[in-house]
């Protein structure tokens, strides 16, 4: 009986919606989406959904468990990360993560997914050639409202609810396969109409295996074991968009994650003297002493010159606080993502992927 | 080695050439399109060409400053334009949706455009399916040069993942309204030629039934009834103005971030214009690192270091390590620009800086102009 209710690897409480973000260093694992087990990461296109899925990902797995990172957008964006040359449309190990924790992943194509759906319900084989001469797969998977969402939301949840077959002596339902699922999702602009199977699908069939195909892909969404994570760059476009994805998502009766604030720089400059800066204010006579004490040569042309860097730098980390403090009204908790100055790569994936926990997001 | 440096765009040539008639800005999403559409069309219209700019998604902000309040689908003049040249500039944001229902308008009787504006299939098309929004650019663009009535076009393109997406969707869209399975879904059920498809058909029919459902193939089979009188023309528009893009009077600019898929994207797409005979001017480079001072990153470091392992003089410190890590910046996008250059040696390229702040009034978008003509500017 328990074995059917929400259980967490370590045995967590399920806390899928915090309040508010935990402070940093309390507890480094005390992990704000204890109980999620699908997190859809979406945000404006182009700010990094594909690479902070899968730190995500590898963060998650690091508790030692299963953990698929699933794309469905058809742009082969997690093989290049991780290393290899494509996926396919089957699930396959990627990466190890601490504590002997997996990463698998999974690319998945509607049309793939079209042709499973259609030989696990009815029965058709190799109906693939005749269903392609006569543009029905083109049909089905990129022009009829709706149906592409849901053979792919389909497939996503079928992962999250895929259990081992549990071992005779044992009664019900045997463990998940996967602990966790993250998906690189589509962008803030689709993203709700893409989740919101109910509404599109009501413009389907209304009976039959897609309205039962249907309740079940919206059980696991509505469900708190899933929540949507928004990623942000701390520009104005990306943090409009994320505030207004955030309203539409809960509006439309989503859980909201967290906010995922990609590429941030270090800050260099204490506060006082990015504001003195940000208005043009620079103390060019003490930049210059410095630049003498480091013997660099012509110091005080070379403090004029360093001094607009600086002023161009605390400009533009305005701007970043702005786009802050907007997206702290948004009222969910904020995690920050390190830009990483060599280019993404698995190592840097890691590093993400640790930043992540240290905050305490998973 | 040392590259041979890129050549350099001549943006204000290009804008002052009588010949040119419409500019097309493409790129990936992101980059900088929508701003390096009105920032061209600013420029142009400042010195002496009546203009309008078509833009897609301009930010909020950018969008009051070209008085586009509402999305009325009509070129509407832009408040503080300089006219002492004796140029203007009008602009427009596209509806898509509208876009669609005034060409169904244009080509139907009334009675017809009713049928198909209120089919839910075709409301489902229309404002959903991808690449209804770069067909409609398409069809607003050959509206406005057909009317004749400006100098100049400046056209920013949809937000899509790829460059490419402008010159395929609308070919897509064409191809499925014209397929094979809408030919028969359009056929009435009785017909003759029915029997000459075969098996086929009841299996292919049935597979929609049972996925997509009755009302759904319902819809779409009185939507072809209607669309079909309509649809020659409007394919043949389509072609129409494919074809204006391949006329001298065109040029294309290729807007891309200096940024590693930017720059692909960029490649594809020029190649891909040269394969179409399609005019490209060159390529912009946008939010380019900007480094004031002559000092390389690892002079920079060192002495940030050394500052630092004495504890002194932290404001130098701190503007050592700023540069130093803008100098790294600049030098990775100059090597990904002279990768593009060495791959593509006739292609111009122009360079904006990465202004510290967005770019929403209209003197923002003179610093750009600015920047793409080559002038030096300081933020
Ligand atoms: N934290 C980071 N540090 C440095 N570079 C990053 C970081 N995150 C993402 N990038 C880079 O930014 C670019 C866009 O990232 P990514 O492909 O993950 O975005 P996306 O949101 O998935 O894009 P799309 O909307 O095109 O799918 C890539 O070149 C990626 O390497
Ligand atoms: N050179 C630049 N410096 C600073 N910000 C810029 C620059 N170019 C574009 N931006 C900003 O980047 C964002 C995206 O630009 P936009 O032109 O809308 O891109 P696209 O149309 O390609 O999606 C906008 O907020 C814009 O103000
Ligand atoms: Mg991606
Ligand atoms: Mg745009």
């Amino acid at each position: 009986m328990t074995l059917t209710s929400t259980i967490t690897p370590g045995g967590g409480r399920a806390r899928p919606q915090p309040a508010v973000h935990r402070l940093r260093g309390v507890s480094s694992r005390d992990r704000d989406w204890d109980g999620v087990r699908l997190h859809v990461v979406t945000g404006k296109g182009g700010t990094g959904k594909t690479t902070v899925a899968a730190a995500l990902a590898l963060a998650l797995a690091a508790e030692g468990g299963k953990v698929l990172l699933v794309e469905v957008e058809e742009r082969h964006g997690i093989a290049p990360l991780f290393g290899l040359d494509s996926l396919s449309y089957a699930e396959r190990e990627i990466a190890a993560a601490d504590n002997g924790g997996t990463v698998y992943a999974l690319a998945v194509d509607a049309e793939a997914a079209l042709l499973e759906y259609l030989e696990m319900f009815y029965g058709l084989r190799r109906v693939g050639g005749a269903l392609r001469r006569f543009g029905v797969i083109d049909f089905a998977t990129t022009i009829a409202p709706g149906a592409r969402d849901i053979l792919l939301t389909g497939k996503v949840t079928e992962a999250v609810r895929r259990r081992t077959p549990q071992s005779a002596r044992h009664d019900g339902p045997g463990p998940y396969v996967y602990d966790a699922v993250v998906l690189d999702a589509p962008p803030t602009g689709r993203i709700t109409r893409f989740l919101n199977v109910t509404a599109e699908v009501s413009g389907l069939a209304r009976v039959g295996p897609v309205r039962d195909h249907a309740a079940r892909v919206i059980d696991v969404i509505r469900s708190p074991e899933t929540v949507v994570h928004f990623v942000t760059l701390l520009e104005e476009m990306p943090v409009q968009e994320c505030v207004e994805g955030i309203a539409e998502a809960r509006d439309a009766g989503l859980h909201v994650g967290g906010i995922l604030v990609n590429m941030v720089r270090p800050a260099l400059l204490e506060d006082s003297v990015l504001a003195a800066a940000s208005q043009g204010v620079v103390d060019v006579a003490a930049l210059t002493r410095g630049l003498q004490a480091a013997s660099l040569p012509d110091p005080s042309r070379l403090a004029q010159e360093l001094s607009k860097e600086i002023v161009e730098h605390a400009r533009h980390m305005r701007v970043a606080a702005e786009a802050r403090s907007r997206l702290a009204a948004a009222g969910r908790p904020c995690y920050d993502v390190p830009f990483l100055d060599d280019g993404v790569d698995l190592d840097g994936l890691r590093r993400l992927a640790r930043e992540l926990r240290d905050q305490g997001a998973v | 080695m040392n590259p041979t440096p890129p050549r350099t765009l001549d943006v204000d040539d290009l804008l002052d050439n009588p010949g040119t008639r419409i500019v097309v800005c493409c790129g990936s999403g992101g980059v900088g399109k929508t701003t390096t559409a009105a920032a061209l069309a600013l420029r142009a219209a400042e010195r002496g060409r009546h203009t309008v700019v078509i833009t897609v998604d301009p930010a909020r902000r950018l969008a009051q400053s070209l008085g586009l309040t509402e999305l009325d689908n009509t070129p509407r003049p832009v408040p503080g334009v300089a006219d002492s040249n004796g140029g203007s500039l009008h602009a427009m944001m596209l509806d898509m949706k509208r876009t669609f229902d005034e060409t169904v308008e244009a080509h139907a009787d009334p009675q017809r455009a009713e049928q198909i504006l209120n089919n839910p299939f075709y409301q489902s098309l229309s404002s959903s399916f991808a690449g209804t929004q770069e067909y409609m650019a398409m069809e607003k663009l050959g509206q406005l040069r057909r009317s004749d009535e400006w100098d100049l076009i400046v056209v920013d393109t949809p937000p899509s993942r790829s460059a490419l997406d402008f010159l395929d969707a609308p070919k897509r869209l064409g191809r499925f309204l014209d397929g094979r399975l809408v030919r028969f879904l359009g056929t009435p059920a009785r017909g003759g030629a029915f029997r000459l498809l075969g098996a086929g058909f009841g299996l292919v029919t049935g597979v929609i039934t049972k996925i997509l459902g009755t009302q759904l193939l319902k819809d779409v089979q009185s939507f072809i009834g209607a669309f079909d009188a309509v649809f020659g023309g409007f394919q043949e528009r389509a072609e129409q103005t494919y074809r204006i893009l391949q006329t001298e009077g065109t040029a294309f600019l290729v807007v891309a971030a200096p940024e590693l898929d930017a720059l692909r994207e960029a490649s594809y797409f020029v190649a891909r214009l040269s394969a179409e005979q399609m005019p490209l001017a060159g390529l912009v480079l946008n939010r380019v690192q900007q480094v004031h001072a002559d000092l390389s990153a690892e002079q920079g470091s060192a002495a940030a270091e050394l500052l630092e392992a004495t504890g002194e003089h932290p404001l130098a410190a701190a503007a050592l390590r700023l540069h130093a890590g803008r100098v790294r910046q600049r030098n990775r996008e100059q090597r990904l620009r002279n990768r593009f250059a060495a791959d593509h040696p006739d292609v111009a390229i122009a360079e904006v800086p990465a202004y510290p702040e967005d770019v929403h009034d209209l003197d923002a978008l003179r610093a750009i102009g600015r920047a793409l003509a080559g002038v030096s500017t300081v933020p």
